[in-house]
């Protein structure tokens, strides 16, 4: 498997819900180059998981576009791929069969499907589960069928939306960096949305800051680590710790209540 | 779901007793067994008795010398065809319409909240009240009780359908959409497998509806079918062929909705039901 990353470009985009709801967010303009790995952070309801739903074509935004290699996205395509919070997995499969569901919609032979979905599976080391039913498995092997239900499909750009929020804190870990190692060694795209900055400083090439109502861009912050990373290691623990400055300020500067520590983690 | 005792071959052969199919096929023996002594002894007190003498072929034994003389007769298989035919029309109609609008229910919100006082409301009329009006419709009588068992069981095929739809996780329609499902996919691949459990329970609802349904319809007119058998034995003072009806009935109903109780655990995949 080898995947290309593609380049992001969002441009003057904005987003209400309805004609009478708030703005959520106003004129965000954003660039990812091909390859990177992006972290947005922000406090809750500052309308992160809007704009991920509108990268991924499921939200249609009210101004603005997204282009992907200068295309506009305007609807689904398993090109980029979403992942939530939770796995949301389809119980009347088995782990093979969620893996291959989303080549089984589109024109591959059996022996493809075959072959790649082995692979994916291997992929997220699940090969002792390949013909489990998905409800037998804990909800850190459930999360890596969803990735490798999401990488088998070989996007450009992997969406994730606080894809590990609901797991404990070793699986969440090992997860983090086995997705950064798989984007940087397939060479595709990550847009990560959290509010755990632990999470963007292990993940991220750069961590975007999003705050205020509407909710803009107010920061931006290079992750400039060497992998793999460690989060005991004191110069991670450095960068966290400018990282969460840097959030901080940027918040107060929006007008907003600065964050706690515990409350962003 | 595999029992301890299953999982090793030898304990299968040594304690099969101890296997909870055959414990469960052992009390449903064991019960059926308590029916017919009771029935049994019924017949002896009946028979016994010189005010309820004439009666007596109402017994348990009377009954079973019935079996063979209808059978060569062929009223038995005729009727018991006539009135699966009319079953199996009636619900193939309910679960033909209950299904694809159970389904609109289930998705669309405008459609859901338009049809359910009008669809509660039509529900509670006793299928059986629609009978003159089905006469009048239809020009066969067959037509008329295909009908009546349809309007009967078009119910809980619908709105169970509906009910398993709104329990899906609506996130699986976002990934399937996202992986690049089309609408007829999304119906073959997601929806009907996340909502056959329902469906399907929907229908043994349905098939215990239109059984109670077809019986009292049959006696309404007809000429052929288990409950004009049992009006034609009334009529012909052969009470143990009227018994032999009953149990038929019984029976068969039983084994329908056994067949459907495991395709319900066939195709379910809940956990812990
Ligand atoms: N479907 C919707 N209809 C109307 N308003 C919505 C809808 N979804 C979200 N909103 C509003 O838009 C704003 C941004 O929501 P969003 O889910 O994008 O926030 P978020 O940054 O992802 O928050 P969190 O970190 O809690 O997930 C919130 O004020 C929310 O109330
Ligand atoms: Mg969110």
């Amino acid at each position: 498997m080898s995947i290309r990353g593609t380049e992001i470009k969002i441009q003057g985009l904005t987003h209400r819900y309805t004609p009478r709801s708030p703005v959520t967010f106003n004129r965000v303009d954003l660039e990812s180059p091909s390859g990177e790995a992006l972290a947005i952070i922000g406090r809750s309801g500052c309308g992160k998981s809007t704009l991920l739903h509108i990268l991924a074509g499921i939200l249609k935004p009210t101004e603005g576009r997204v282009l992907l290699d200068g295309k506009s996205v305007e609807a689904p395509s398993p090109r980029w791929v979403m992942m939530f919070q939770a796995p949301h997995l389809f119980p009347w499969m088995t782990v093979t069969q969620n893996v291959g569901v989303g080549l089984s919609f589109g024109r591959w032979s059996k022996k493809e499907i075959q072959e790649r979905v082995t692979e994916a599976i291997n992929l997220v080391e699940l090969q002792d589960y390949a013909q489990k039913n998905t409800q037998d498995l804990s909800g850190g092997q459930q999360q890596r069928v969803a990735l490798a239900r999401s990488l088998v499909m070989e996007p450009e750009l992997l969406l994730l939306d606080e894809p590990f929020s609901a797991l404990d804190a070793f699986t969440r870990a090992s997860l983090q960096k086995d997705v950064r190692s798989i984007a940087k060694r397939l060479g595709f795209n990550i847009v990560i949305v959290t509010h755990d900055i632990d999470e963007a400083v292990i993940m991220a090439d750069r961590a975007v800051i999003m705050a205020g109502s509407p909710g803009s861009i107010v920061d931006e912050f290079e992750v400039d680590l060497p992998d793999p990373r460690d989060r005991a290691d004191p110069v991670v623990q450095k960068l966290r710790a400018e990282l969460m400055a840097r959030f901080q300020s940027a918040v107060r500067a929006k007008g907003g209540v600065p964050a706690m520590e515990e409350e962003v983690q | 779901m595999s029992s301890p005792v299953a999982s090793s071959g030898g304990a299968v052969a040594a304690g099969w007793y101890k296997h909870p199919a055959v414990q469960q096929l052992g009390w449903a023996i064991a019960g059926i067994s308590i029916l017919v002594a009771l029935w049994t002894l019924f017949g002896y007190y009946i028979a016994g008795n010189p005010k309820t003498q004439s009666f007596a072929s109402f017994g348990f034994i009377p009954t079973m010398h019935a079996f063979p003389e209808l059978w060569e007769l062929g009223k038995l298989q005729s009727a018991v065809m006539v009135s699966t035919y009319r079953l199996g029309a009636g619900l193939a109609i309910a679960v033909a319409i209950g299904v694809p609008v159970g389904i609109l229910m289930g998705r669309v919100k405008r459609f859901r909240e338009l049809s359910n006082s009008p669809f509660q409301l039509l529900r509670m009329v006793s299928p059986l009240s629609w009978m003159p009006i089905a006469v009048y419709v239809y020009a066969t009588w067959d037509g008329a009780i295909i009908f009546l068992i349809a309007m009967a069981a078009v119910w809980p095929v619908m709105f169970q359908t509906a009910a398993g739809l709104s329990k899906v996780d609506p996130a699986w329609f976002k990934v399937a959409r996202n992986l690049g499902a089309s609408s007829t996919q999304m119906l073959t691949r997601i929806i009907i497998p996340a909502i056959t459990f329902d469906v399907l329970s929907g229908i043994r609802l349905a098939l215990g509806v239109a059984w109670i349904v077809l019986v009292p319809a049959e006696y309404l007119g007809v000429t052929s079918g288990l409950g004009y058998a049992i009006q034609d034995a009334r009529g012909t003072l052969s009470y143990h062929w009227l018994t032999a009806m009953v149990m038929t009935i019984g029976a068969i109903g039983y084994c329908l909705d056994s067949i459907l109780v495991l395709l319900i655990k066939r195709f379910s995949w809940h956990r812990g039901g």
